[in-house]
C-alpha cells in the first residue's frame, strides 16, 4: 500500500507543495474507500477534457442546481435504506408538498411562511403514515411506500384538479440565487447533507438506524425501540422529500401535479451509487451527495456534448450498474 | 508423529486419500493459516482440534474449494490438485458438511439430497427415480423418513443426516464434518458417531471438527492440533486430555469449570407461574444475588422460550416476572433492561450481534440510550466504554473499529457479554453462552460469570452442555416438555440425575 510508505520529500520547504500533496493523497485514499467519489472525479476529469465549458463556475453551479432535488430526496432515502427499508413515495410526497403549500396561499390565503410549514407537515405526515404501516402494521416497506406513492400522487391531483398551482415568492426564493450567483438549491442541498450526516453520526436515532439495518432482531433485543425508530426514519424521509418539493417548486416557480414523478428511482440510485447497501446497515450521507452529483454530472456533461436525452438514460443505467459493480468487486477483494 | 493407533479403532493403514502440505492462507491484515500439514487415510477419522480462530474453518474452506490457499498444496490420491470451486472438490470426492446447513428449507428431503442433479427423463424430473435414489441415500445414514417430507419440518439432528446422505450420494470418499455435534443432544450425538464409525469401516476418510474432547476420544484415530493458524502437530487420539488442552491453548487450563461459589443473597429475579401455551407451563423460579441457577433439559424443553419471555422478547399468557420485588411489564424489552435484566441470546449471529458493525458499535448497543442526552450520543463516552470492555473481557481484536464478523466465535460471544456488562444488569440470562466457543474462551466466559456473581449479580444459565451446567451452577432446575420437573443442588446433581429427570416423561413421545 502506498500510504504505508513515508512520504518522500522532494521539496525542502514543507509549504504549499506538501499541503497539495497531502490533499491529493487524502483525495486518493477517500476515492479508493468510496467508489462513488472516484467515479465523480473521473467523470469530472473526462468532462473537463471533452468540454471547455464544464469547469466554468457557472456550469458547476448548474450541476449543483440540477443535483439538488434528487440529492435532497436521496438524503431522506439514505436513512430508510440504511435501516434496511426502501421508500418509493419520496417523489409523490415532494409534489404533494408543493401543491399543499401553493394552495394554502393561493386558495386559503394563509401567510406564505405558515403555508410552507403546512407543506412540510404534509411531507412529515405522509412519512409517518408509511412508518406506521411498516412499524406497527408489519407491511413490507416496499408495499407500504408503494401505496403511499399512489396515495400522495392521487391527493396531489385531487387537490390541484390536475392543473399547476402558482407559488408565493417565499417558495420561488428556494429556486433563486443569493447575491446573484449562489443558488439556494445548492445551499439547501449542502445544509441538508450536513444535517443528515449529523443525524446519522451523532444522534441516538442515527446510531439506531445502523443497528436496525444491520440486524433488527439484535437491535430489538438490545432495547432499541425498533417501531418508534422506524416511525422517525420514515418521518425524516417524508420531511426531506417535502423540502425537495419546495426546492423543485421554487425552480419551476409553480407547483406541478406531475412533478418529481419517477424521482424515487433516481434517489435510490444516488444512495446506492454512494455506497449504501440495499440490505441495510451501510451507507453515508456524504456518499449519497456524491451519488447524486454523479448522476447530475452525467446529465450535464451529456447535455454539453449534445447527446440526446434518450441516450442519457442508457448511459445513466450503465453508470449505476458500473458504480455498484465496482463497489462490490472492491469489497469482495478486501 | 505416527504413534500406533489404539486397537479399538481402525489403524490408518488404508491408502492415503488426502495430504495437505504447508498450507498458507492470508487475508488482509491476518494470516489465517500459517503453514498446516496433515494427511488422511481411507478408514480413518482425523480430528482437527484448536481454539476458535485457530484456522480450522479456513483450512476446511481451502479443502472444500471455497478459498484458494496462497502457499502449499493439497494432494488427493497422490496428485496435487487445485480446488477453485466447490464443484472441483466434489468431483474429487470431497464433501463438506458446514456448521451452517446448505439445505433449501421449502424443498423436500429428496430434492435436497439430489439438489442440482435430480434424475431426469427427457429433461423432466423423474420423481419416482428421485424418491428411490434419495430413499437409498437416506437408508445408508439410517434415516427412515418419507423422502417427500419437507426438509424444514425435520429437527436439527435429522437435517444433519440429510446433509450427510447428500454428501454420500455424491460418492464422497472424503467427508469433512465441521462441528456436527454442536447442536445435538447426547442421544443424537451417539447416533452420529455410530454412523461415522460405519462410514470409516466402509473406507471413507473423515475429517472431524469438534470442541468436545469426549467425542474426539470416542471416535478419533489421530488428531492434528492447530493454534493461531499453525499446525502444532499430529498426535494419537489416545493422548491424555490435559495434554491435548495444553497443546491447543499453549498453556494448561487449571480447572475447566472454575466456579467460585458464594453464599447467595437477596432474591433478585422472581418468575411466578409463567405460561406460554405450546412452549412452557406454570414455571416459577427465583434467582438470588451471587447465584448461578442452571436450567437443564433436552433441546425443545422450552428453556430458550422461557428465557426470552422472561426478558420480554416474547409474549406470555399468564404469570409474572419481577426483579427485586418490582414487577416487570410483559413483552417489553426496554422495561426489562431498565429493570436490570439482560439476555445473551442462543444464536449470537442472528440475535446477539450486528455482524457488519464494529466492535465498538456492538458494545454500545445497550448503553446507547444511557449515553444519549437530548437525542445526541456522547461518542467519546461510548468509545471509552468500548476500550474498557475490550480490556476487561480480553476481547482479542485488532481494534475497536474492527467489524465483528471478522472475530472468532469466542471473541464474538465476549462482545455480546460486554454489551450487557456495560449496562450493568442485576440478572443476566445466558442462553448457551459457550456454544461453538473454544476451550480457552469458555474458561474466560466462566470467569466473567464468577465476577458477575461475586459483585452480587445473579445468573440464569441455560446450557445443553451438561458438564458446564454441573460445573458452573449453584442450583440446577430441570425442564422437560415445558415444565419444571426437578431441582438439584450442585452437590447432589450428576449427569445421570439430570438426564433421569429430563427424559422421565419424554421418553415415550420422542421419536429420533
Amino acid at each position: 500500500m502506498p500510504s504505508d510508505a513515508p512520504p518522500i520529500r522532494t521539496s525542502p520547504r514543507p509549504g504549499e507543495q506538501t499541503n497539495a500533496q497531502r490533499l491529493t493523497e487524502r483525495l486518493r485514499s477517500a476515492a479508493s474507500r468510496n467508489g462513488a467519489l472516484g467515479a465523480l472525479l473521473l467523470l469530472g476529469a473526462a468532462m473537463a477534457l471533452l468540454s471547455p465549458v464544464f469547469l466554468s463556475t457557472q456550469n458547476l453551479l448548474n450541476v449543483g442546481v440540477q443535483a439538488a432535488v434528487i440529492a435532497i430526496l436521496a438524503l431522506g432515502q439514505t436513512f430508510v435504506i440504511i435501516s434496511g427499508g426502501i421508500d418509493l413515495s419520496v417523489g409523490s410526497v415532494a409534489a404533494l408538498t408543493a401543491i399543499v403549500t401553493g394552495l394554502m396561499v393561493a386558495d386559503v390565503g394563509l401567510p406564505p411562511l405558515l403555508a410552507i410549514l403546512l407543506g412540510l407537515a404534509a411531507g412529515l405526515a405522509s412519512g409517518l403514515v408509511s412508518g406506521v404501516l411498516i412499524a406497527y402494521g408489519r407491511l413490507p416497506a416496499f408495499i407500504a411506500t408503494l401505496a403511499m406513492l399512489s396515495i400522495a400522487r392521487g391527493l396531489t391531483l385531487v387537490l390541484s384538479g390536475g392543473v399547476p398551482v402558482a407559488q408565493p415568492a417565499a417558495v420561488t426564493w428556494f429556486g433563486s440565487s443569493l447575491w446573484g450567483w449562489l443558488p439556494v438549491p445548492v445551499l439547501v442541498m449542502v445544509a441538508l447533507g450536513l444535517l443528515a450526516a449529523f443525524i446519522l453520526n451523532r444522534t441516538y436515532t442515527g446510531r439506531a438506524i445502523y443497528a436496525i439495518g444491520g440486524n433488527e432482531e439484535a437491535a430489538r433485543l438490545s432495547g432499541i425501540n425498533v417501531g418508534r425508530q422506524k416511525l422517525i426514519i420514515y418521518g425524516l424521509a417524508g420531511t426531506f422529500s417535502a423540502v425537495a418539493g419546495l426546492v423543485l417548486a421554487g425552480r419551476l416557480a409553480s407547483g406541478q401535479p406531475q412533478a418529481a414523478a419517477g424521482y424515487e428511482l433516481d434517489a435510490i440510485a444516488a444512495v446506492v451509487i454512494g455506497g449504501a447497501s440495499l440490505a441495510g446497515g451501510q451507507g453515508r450521507a456524504f456518499g449519497t451527495l456524491v451519488g447524486a452529483l454523479v448522476l447530475a454530472v452525467i446529465r450535464n456533461g451529456l447535455n454539453l456534448l449534445n447527446v440526446s436525452s434518450f441516450w442519457q438514460q442508457v448511459v445513466i443505467g450503465a453508470v449505476i450498474a458500473l458504480a455498484v459493480l465496482s463497489d462490490t468487486l472492491r469489497k469482495r477483494r478486501n | 508423529m505416527n504413534e500406533p493407533a489404539r486397537e479399538k479403532t481402525s489403524p490408518h493403514t488404508g491408502v492415503e486419500l488426502l495430504r495437505v502440505e504447508g498450507l498458507v492462507k492470508r487475508f488482509p491484515g491476518v494470516t489465517a493459516l500459517g503453514g498446516v500439514s496433515f494427511d488422511l487415510h481411507a478408514g480413518e477419522v482425523h480430528v482437527l482440534l484448536g481454539e476458535n480462530g485457530a484456522g480450522k474453518s479456513t483450512l476446511i474452506k481451502c479443502l472444500a474449494g471455497v478459498y484458494q490457499p496462497d502457499e502449499g498444496q493439497v494432494v488427493v490420491d497422490g496428485h496435487p490438485v487445485t480446488l477453485n470451486t466447490t464443484r472441483d472438490a466434489e468431483a474429487l470426492g470431497i464433501a463438506t458438511i458446514h456448521q451452517e446447513f446448505n439445505l433449501v428449507p421449502g424443498l423436500s428431503v429428496a430434492e435436497n439430497v439430489l439438489l442440482g442433479r435430480p434424475p431426469r427423463r427427457f429433461g423432466i424430473v423423474d420423481r419416482q427415480a428421485m424418491y428411490a435414489q434419495a430413499g437409498a441415500a437416506l437408508a445408508r445414514v439410517g434415516l427412515t423418513i418419507d423422502p417427500r417430507t419437507p426438509v424444514d419440518t425435520l429437527g436439527v439432528a435429522r437435517q444433519q443426516l440429510v446433509e450427510i446422505a447428500k454428501a454420500l450420494s455424491l460418492d464422497a470418499r472424503i467427508l469433512i464434518l465441521d462441528e456436527p455435534t454442536a447442536t445435538l443432544t447426547d442421544d443424537e450425538v451417539d447416533r452420529l458417531l455410530a454412523l461415522m464409525t460405519e462410514l470409516r469401516s466402509a473406507g471413507v476418510g473423515l475429517v472431524f471438527i469438534s470442541h468436545h474432547l469426549e467425542e474426539i476420544k470416542r471416535i478419533g484415530d489421530r488428531i492434528t492440533i492447530l493454534r493461531d493458524g499453525v499446525g502444532i502437530g499430529t498426535v494419537s487420539a489416545a493422548t491424555p486430555r490435559d495434554e491435548l488442552v495444553r497443546l491447543m491453548v499453549g498453556r494448561a487450563i487449571a480447572s475447566q469449570y472454575p466456579r467460585v461459589r458464594t453464599a447467595p443473597g437477596e432474591d433478585l429475579l422472581q418468575i411466578s407461574g409463567l405460561s406460554s401455551p405450546g412452549s412452557f407451563e406454570d414455571i416459577s423460579l427465583t434467582v438470588r444475588a451471587g447465584e448461578v441457577v442452571g436450567l437443564a433439559g433436552l433441546v425443545g424443553a422450552g428453556r430458550t422460550e422461557l428465557l426470552r419471555a422472561a426478558f420480554g422478547a416474547d409474549r406470555y399468557t399468564a404469570g409474572s416476572v419481577s426483579l427485586r420485588g418490582t414487577p416487570v411489564a410483559r413483552h417489553d424489552v426496554r422495561t426489562s433492561i431498565h429493570a436490570g435484566l439482560g439476555l445473551v441470546p442462543e444464536d449470537r449471529k442472528a440475535q446477539g450481534l450486528v455482524l457488519g458493525a464494529s466492535v465498538a458499535e456492538n458494545l454500545s448497543l445497550v448503553s446507547l440510550r444511557a449515553a444519549t442526552r437530548l437525542g445526541l450520543v456522547d461518542r467519546a463516552r461510548l468509545e471509552r466504554g468500548a476500550h474498557r470492555a475490550v480490556a476487561d473481557l480480553g476481547i482479542r481484536t485488532p481494534s475497536i473499529r474492527t467489524t465483528v464478523r471478522n472475530l472468532s466465535g469466542g471473541n464474538q460471544q465476549k462482545v455480546v457479554m460486554g454489551k450487557w456488562l456495560s449496562a450493568d444488569p442485576a440478572v443476566l440470562l445466558l442462553d448457551e453462552p459457550t456454544r461453538g466457543v473454544d476451550v480457552g474462551a469458555k474458561v474466560e466466559i466462566y470467569q466473567l460469570i464468577n465476577e458477575l456473581t461475586a459483585s452480587g449479580r445473579g445468573v440464569l444459565l441455560v446450557s445443553s452442555d451438561l458438564p458446564e451446567v454441573l460445573g458452573m451452577s449453584d442450583r440446577i432446575l430441570v425442564m422437560a416438555h415445558g415444565r419444571l420437573v426437578g431441582e438439584l443442588t450442585h452437590e447432589e446433581a450428576t449427569q445421570d440425575a439430570i438426564m433421569a429427570l429430563a427424559v422421565k416423561e419424554v421418553e415415550s413421545s420422542r421419536a429420533l
